[in-house]
């Protein structure tokens, strides 16, 4: 007993800097005896008592979330992606550039216009260019320079800044729909496992028709009539959010169905039910806390799938019109052939911001599920 | 039918408190007659329900306000059902459970709705058997004990921390454990967390479901007399569900022993240990270990596995596993018998007339 206690005192003592190795040291104790051990530590010594009360479950979630290194990377991509979009145009116009998200650049440029032609050159019949050069007032197509990092599109508009005002709308989309969508499948999708019967059957076959639906096509045709309305291209934005919410919340629905179905069931659900605890606290401060590991993972998987969408349906212009500035919008500027081959830098870095968001989503919800398994004891 | 009054005679110095209301003198706090809990277990296209499983059958017991009874019998034999039927977790499908209160107001808890049933949620409690998914993971002790005593008002806002911390040191727990989860803590100390909670609310009667099964046996001990302490000190009666003989023994007043949602025998401790009368009851006991190698009992085996209460046999459920059955068994039920005062049996070897009976079958 005495050695033991001597352990710990010494476990304390070398770790009272370093709580991560105290941690893990603890760990390896068997629980037991640890836990009788520190109780007697625990009167005289007021630094254990102090890291007892830290180690939360959220903590213990962070501590292995950030002892994987994919996470970490993940964490960093994202945290990258929000600078770059909201701090970026502040920072870049302290860099001395103006560019806004629809200014196109009038500067005036000398531009080569011409047509193929056919002539006749000794006497044989060719195809020749023949051009002259304008002075254009829009500096349309420029390449990557000083005064515009990434060039000009079509119309002249500086692409380094439309990325940043791109990633903004790109972004909150992403977070908005998520939370939208997660509020409307927690809402239904508890109310659905909490009451069961014709509830849960009508709710439940809402969500089976809604999975049936291919989803591309849905959203194609809903972005077509809201086209139709008329809406002005500034606010397509918040109905693109409804209706990327309205087809998304299915699956966070059952989600959290399958999980109150099963807490119900859970013993400590029960005592509440013995305690004679009132339905709304039995719901907000017991089942919803215990859905929230399986929640915040699938919101953050959740939240690449939705910029991909985004990016999609700009693509195929249903999106954020031009010119508004949206990852997705940039990229169709590559159906042209032309600007295609020609012009990379016009398309190329929205294809990547695109892919860093969605990896990084991607890792952290992976992290995230790890760490809050609690049956991988690492 | 079971409508006989149990322990008649019984010494001056074992009952309590006496209210007025009582028929025989004795205070009651819960008085079981005929309670049936069956579920649907199938039902056809048109949702009309063509079986149901018999979890609960029929089970009539008392029991006096400060005493505790065991029920035991195997698993699946209802027990459970039994505690969380009372405790209204289930709705009644017939019989009647009467809880009677401190000051002698009488509950029908079969027939009270949920919302009327909400008062009497801090006087019925429930001790789980698995403390370890009874604790809610993500909430320290402190909050879990302190909850229901919030909710139900049971002391001052300003008071409930000093409260819990009392409750707490009551149970044996440490007064730092406030702020810790239940993942930090053994089987034996997530148990006292569980039987704190319970007590937080000042209940009058306390189901214990198996609260020890889950626990070692030094544990138990430690457990077991917690409960015999609080029990002295609060004035609490328990109804202790246990497959654990021995466990049961020590803690009850009374015990009633169940076979397939019946109570087969039932009387009080010293009847049922020294005079098992019941072929079952003999069976459970030939089967409790006993501590002394020189000592060779041969254990009455029970052959075949329990029948399943979805289709429980005919007459003495217990006649297909029974050594004594006897042509009027697998016919016609046996009713509650006293055999001596306070001690009931449910068999048919101790049914003057059926013997009577069968014996002039057998001279003809």
């Amino acid at each position: 007993m005495n050695e033991k206690n001597e352990k710990l005192e010494n476990i304390a003592d070398t770790t009272a800097n370093n709580s991560v190795e105290l941690d893990e040291a603890l760990e390896n104790q068997p629980t037991t005896a640890s836990t009788d051990n520190l109780v007697q530590l625990n009167d005289e010594d007021v630094e254990q008592k102090v890291y007892y009360k830290e180690l939360t479950p959220t903590r213990m979630v962070l501590r292995r979330f950030f002892r994987s290194r994919l996470s970490v990377v993940g964490l960093i991509m994202i945290i990258a992606l929000f600078v770059f979009a909201f701090l970026g145009p502040p920072l870049f116009r302290m860099f001395g550039y103006t560019w806004g998200e629809t200014q196109a650049d009038r500067t005036a440029v000398e531009k080569r216009a011409g047509d193929w032609i056919e002539s006749t050159v000794n006497g044989e019949e060719v195809e020749a260019y023949q051009y002259s050069f304008q002075t254009v007032e829009l500096n349309t197509y420029a390449a990557p320079s000083k005064s515009h990092l990434l060039g000009t599109d079509d119309r002249g508009m500086d692409v380094f800044a439309r990325l940043m005002y791109g990633g903004r709308v790109s972004l909150t989309l992403g977070f908005v729909v998520v939370i939208l969508e997660t509020l409307l499948g927690v809402i239904l999708g508890g109310i659905s496992g909490y009451f069961g019967g014709w509830v849960d059957q009508v709710l439940m076959r809402i969500v089976d028709i809604l999975n049936c639906i291919p989803t591309l096509p849905l959203l194609l045709i809903a972005s077509v009539v809201i086209d139709s309305w008329g809406v002005p291209g500034s606010a397509r934005i918040y109905y693109l959010m409804i209706i990327l919410t309205v087809f998304g919340w299915s699956g966070t629905a059952r989600m959290v169905r399958g999980q109150i179905l099963y807490l119900r069931e859970q013993e400590y659900i029960v005592a509440c039910e013995v305690m004679g605890i009132p339905t709304w606290r039995r719901i907000f401060m017991h089942l919803i806390p215990n859905i929230m590991p399986q929640l915040i993972v699938s919101m953050t998987l959740g939240l690449g799938g939705i910029i991909l969408y985004e990016a999609t349906l700009s693509y195929l212009g249903l999106g954020i019109p031009i010119p508004y500035a949206a990852w997705g919008t940039m990229i169709s500027s590559s159906t042209d052939p032309i600007t295609m081959s020609n012009y990379p830098n016009l398309w190329i870095p929205a294809g990547l911001l695109i892919v860093i968001a969605v990896l990084g989503f991607n890792f952290v919800g992976d992290g995230l599920r790890d760490a809050m398994d609690p049956k991988a004891r690492k | 039918m079971n409508e006989q009054i149990i322990n008649e005679q019984q010494s001056p110095e074992t009952s309590t408190t006496v209210t007025p209301e009582a028929e025989d003198g004795k205070d009651y706090i819960l008085r079981v007659r005929n309670l049936k809990q069956w579920f649907p277990v199938s039902k056809s296209m048109f949702g009309k329900v063509q079986a149901y499983l018999r979890a609960v059958d029929g089970v009539s017991f008392d029991l006096e306000r400060g005493k505790t009874i065991g029920i035991v019998g195997e698993s699946g034999c209802g027990k459970t059902t039994l505690g969380r039927t009372i405790l209204r977790l289930y709705d009644i499908t017939d019989g009647s459970a009467v809880y009677t209160d401190k000051d002698g107001k009488k509950y029908e808890l079969a027939s009270l709705k949920r919302k009327q049933l909400q008062p009497l949620r801090t006087q019925l409690q429930l001790v789980f058997q698995d403390p370890y998914s009874s604790l809610p993971p993500r909430m320290t002790v402190g909050a879990i004990i302190g909850e229901a005593v919030r909710v139900h008002k049971i002391v001052p806002k300003a008071e409930v921390h000093d409260y819990v911390l009392e409750v707490m040191r009551r149970c044996g727990l440490q007064p730092h454990y406030y702020d810790r989860y239940p993942h930090e803590f053994s089987g034996g100390q997530r148990q006292r967390i569980c039987i704190a909670r319970a007590l937080a609310v000042k209940p009058n009667l306390v189901i214990c479901d198996e609260p020890v099964s889950a626990l070692d046996v030094s544990i138990q001990a430690q457990v077991i007399n917690l409960l015999k302490k609080l029990q002295r000190e609060m004035g609490i009666s328990y109804m202790f569900i246990s497959h654990d003989l021995s466990v049961v023994k020590y803690i009850s007043d009374n015990i009633a022993v169940m076979y397939l949602g019946n109570i087969v025998e039932m009387g009080s401790t010293s009847d049922i240990c020294n005079n098992a009368s019941h072929p079952y009851t003999k069976a459970l006991f030939s089967a409790v270990p006993v501590p002394n190698p020189h000592r060779k009992v041969k254990p009455e085996e029970l052959e075949g596995e329990l029948p399943s209460p979805a289709n429980p046999p005919k007459g003495c459920k217990f006649h297909t596993r029974c050594k004594y059955c006897m042509d009027c068994c697998s016919e016609i039920e046996p009713q509650m018998r006293e055999i001596s005062p306070g001690h009931l049996v449910a068999c048919h070897l101790f049914d003057d007339t059926t013997q009577q009976a069968e014996q002039h079958e057998q001279e003809e």
